[in-house]
């Protein structure tokens, strides 16, 4: 069953999707620039780079061999039928994004942004973090193209990703704690911010989500439209039709666009994001920006966020670091408020019941951020029942999180947490 | 103070003393309410020609350390936004000119016509605005035209032309040049491009042009009110207010005042 996919890495990057913002960056009342002046320069020379880019052979050519032979796209797409047999008899398709090189999807945006930042003429790469993925896709990245590497990282985050702060380190990257706020992902994307604004001749801000200010929330999409572009021919292929929903986690919503924007002019396939939704979202300890959020203005961008009545934001929590994030990307902002796609939240507790099941099913450890998704996915087979097929992007493969699910499972003494792959203690760890 | 007038009166008066406008920025609700109306009269009465009372914010991306610190500190002490309208009319009641300096998303969650109606009726002047631009502002230069409230954008030494144009186009009352690339804070001397930046600005603008990052000392205020219509001063006074309090920020307005005065007026181009 060798992978056929026809589509191309650079074929997000050089077509239109037809689903463009303003010349703006605004996803009809989103998106934008809500930034200091001074990074309007910066902002201004990095959209002239990616539209030059996106018509230039070389760039495109060196973008798609560096994914065939560094990445190792295509990803494949692997049928899960034990999965789902716990969810109603659905047939569930993974997009394995977590084969990709580094081990989940943000490979896709940065190499296409590295190789923007050399043809910038560039040196240094600054990179915000939440789980670490971007962290360590972006320094390893840097690594590969010669570019020094600064990666903000919440002081929290540092904490219960330490294996990813030490792969960066590894890959010549410099991490830096940062112990402003509430210490996560947030706090870092403004201590980078801040470092911009100071640094923003020499720098380029390797964001690594689809918010912020234009042209980020288009040009990381069009990066990770490979993932659609591939997985719609993969399941047509296989199955001989669409899926009837395609299904990611939303945290800055990178992974997401990348899967639905293929589908977005297919109005029969449900796209649906699945948010951090914590300890329940009743109880305010949740990363759910959509369902539970408003409109307003974060980190260069409009779109909907988690606040209070003044316009603070407010502080989101998961146990997933990657997805612990009080906004989120104006394009899911639109999808959602012209219902062309939906946002549900699953629980700390669904989530890592699904990272169980799914490591005992199909003997795939998924990122926690990922089984987001699968418990998604679950709940919506036993909804729509056996005949139906359901899309999810697996981004990321759970490796780093082996620490964290160890201890949530309760299944092996803290000088041993590396024992984790033992299946007996995930399985009953799965079934609590 | 006229609100009709808006911050055009402040620099008018500064000028026919002869000289430059010091300018002080405080936080509402640093250290607390109360607190943070006493600091500011105190930087009126120690020389501030014009305040700029500081919206604690939980994102201030344009700020360093000192300023993040002080917005923290007023909002675990409890600042609300409605707060900023008591001191701002606190202020002016007692005889001082205020602005506000704020990040944009507090104005879009209270509403911006509803924010500039408010702080217009409190007798606030204007509105300086460092994370937005005037590309995403038709609501607001629609709301502070309705209530007479002055607009200040900034330029920054990384603005080419084109855009140093548009914004001082868009902007009333006065431009804010920022000195340097960088966030808030305290620095030693005054960046080679501050003179640059707002040498740039001047041909596209009659409106006076401030200056502020990095300003902390006499002989700075003096250095930069030789080039510019107004000194801004930030962090130094959040330093002088957490060391000393009222006593010390009415010393450091008194100091920075003297060095405003020292160089007396700018000499028309």
């Amino acid at each position: 069953m060798a992978a056929t996919t026809g589509a191309k890495p650079s074929d997000g990057v050089a077509n239109r999707s037809g689903h463009e913002p303003d010349e703006r960056g605004h996803f009809g009342r989103y998106g934008g620039r809500f930034v200091p002046e001074a990074l309007v320069a910066a902002l201004d020379e990095l959209t002239a780079a990616y539209e030059k880019a996106r018509h230039d052979d070389e760039f495109l050519n060196e973008l798609d061999r560096l994914h065939r032979d560094y990445t190792g796209r295509p990803s494949p797409l692997t049928d899960a039928p034990k999965l789902g047999a716990h969810a109603g008899g659905a047939r569930i398709l993974l997009k394995r994004e977590d084969l990709n090189h580094t081990g989940s999807h943000k490979i896709n945006n940065v190499l296409g942004q590295a190789l923007l930042t050399k043809r910038m003429g560039k040196k240094r790469v600054i990179a915000e973090t939440g789980a670490g993925q971007h962290g360590v896709a972006t320094a390893t990245a840097c690594a590969l193209l010669d570019l020094e590497c600064i990666v903000y990282m919440g002081e929290v985050d540092t904490a219960r990703q330490a294996l990813n702060v030490a792969r960066m380190r590894l890959l010549g990257a410099t991490v830096v704690p940062v112990k402003t706020g509430s210490r996560t992902l947030k706090d870092a994307i403004n201590e980078a911010l801040r470092d911009w604004v100071t640094n923003v001749d020499s720098t380029h801000y390797l964001l690594g989500t689809v918010a912020g200010p234009h042209p980020f929330p288009v040009m990381v999409r069009d990066f990770h439209r490979i993932i659609g572009l591939e997985a719609r021919e993969q399941v047509l292929e296989r199955t001989g039709a669409l899926p009837d929903a395609v299904v990611a986690c939303v945290g800055g919503g990178s992974n997401a666009i990348g899967i639905f924007h293929a589908f977005i002019d297919d109005p029969a396939v449900r796209l649906i994001g699945f948010e951090p939704g914590g300890d329940g979202v009743e109880t305010g300890r949740h990363g759910a920006t959509l369902a539970e959020g408003s409109p307003g203005a974060l980190h260069g961008a409009m779109s909907y966020l988690l606040q209070d009545e003044d316009g603070q934001t407010s502080e989101s929590y998961s146990i997933s670091a990657g997805l612990d994030y009080p906004g989120v990307g104006p394009e899911h902002a639109l999808l959602k408020d012209i219902g062309r796609a939906e946002y549900q939240p699953v629980t700390d507790a669904e989530a890592m019941e699904a990272f169980a099941l799914l490591s005992r099913t199909e003997g795939i450890i998924p990122a926690i951020e990922s089984a987001h998704a699968i418990a998604g996915a679950v709940r919506l087979g036993r909804e729509l029942g056996p005949d139906a097929t359901i899309l999810v992007n697996l981004s990321g493969r759970g490796d780093k999180d082996v620490d964290t699910a160890a201890k949530w499972f309760g299944m092996v003494e803290a000088e041993e947490s590396t024992a984790v792959a033992d299946g007996t203690a995930v399985a009953e760890g799965g079934q609590a | 103070m006229s609100a009709t007038g808006g911050t055009s009166d402040v620099f008018a008066r500064c000028r026919a003393d002869g000289r430059g406008a010091l300018v002080g920025y405080l936080p509402a609700g640093f250290p607390t309410v109360d607190g943070s109306v006493d600091l500011i009269n105190a930087m009126v009465d120690g020389g501030c020609d014009l305040i700029e009372v500081g919206v604690p914010y939980s994102d201030p991306v344009m700020d360093g350390p000192t300023i993040q610190a002080a917005a923290e500190t007023a909002l675990r002490n409890g600042v609300r936004l409605r707060d900023l309208f008591s001191v701002v009319e606190r202020v002016s009641a007692a005889g001082g000119s205020a602005v506000v300096m704020t990040y944009f998303n507090p104005v879009l969650r209270y509403g911006v016509d509803a924010f500039a109606r408010d702080l217009a009726s409190a007798g606030g002047l204007g509105v300086i605005t460092p994370d937005l631009i005037p590309d995403e502002a038709d609501e607001w230069l629609a709301a502070s035209t309705e209530h007479g409230l002055d607009r200040i954008f900034l330029v920054a030494p990384s603005s080419t032309e084109e855009r140093i144009a548009s914004t001082v186009a868009a902007c009333t009352g006065f431009v804010y040049a920022t000195s340097i690339m960088g966030v808030t804070g305290a620095r030693d001397s005054v960046a080679d491009v501050a003179p640059e930046i707002v040498a740039r600005t001047r041909p596209h603008t009659s409106l006076p042009i401030g200056v502020g990052l990095g300003v902390r000392s006499a002989a700075q205020a003096e250095q930069v009110a030789s080039f510019a219509d107004a000194v801004i001063v930030g962090s130094a006074f959040v330093t002088a207010a957490t060391d000393r309090g009222p006593d010390g920020v009415r010393d450091l307005a008194a100091d920075l005042a003297g060095g405003v005065r020292a160089a007396g007026a700018r000499t028309p181009a």
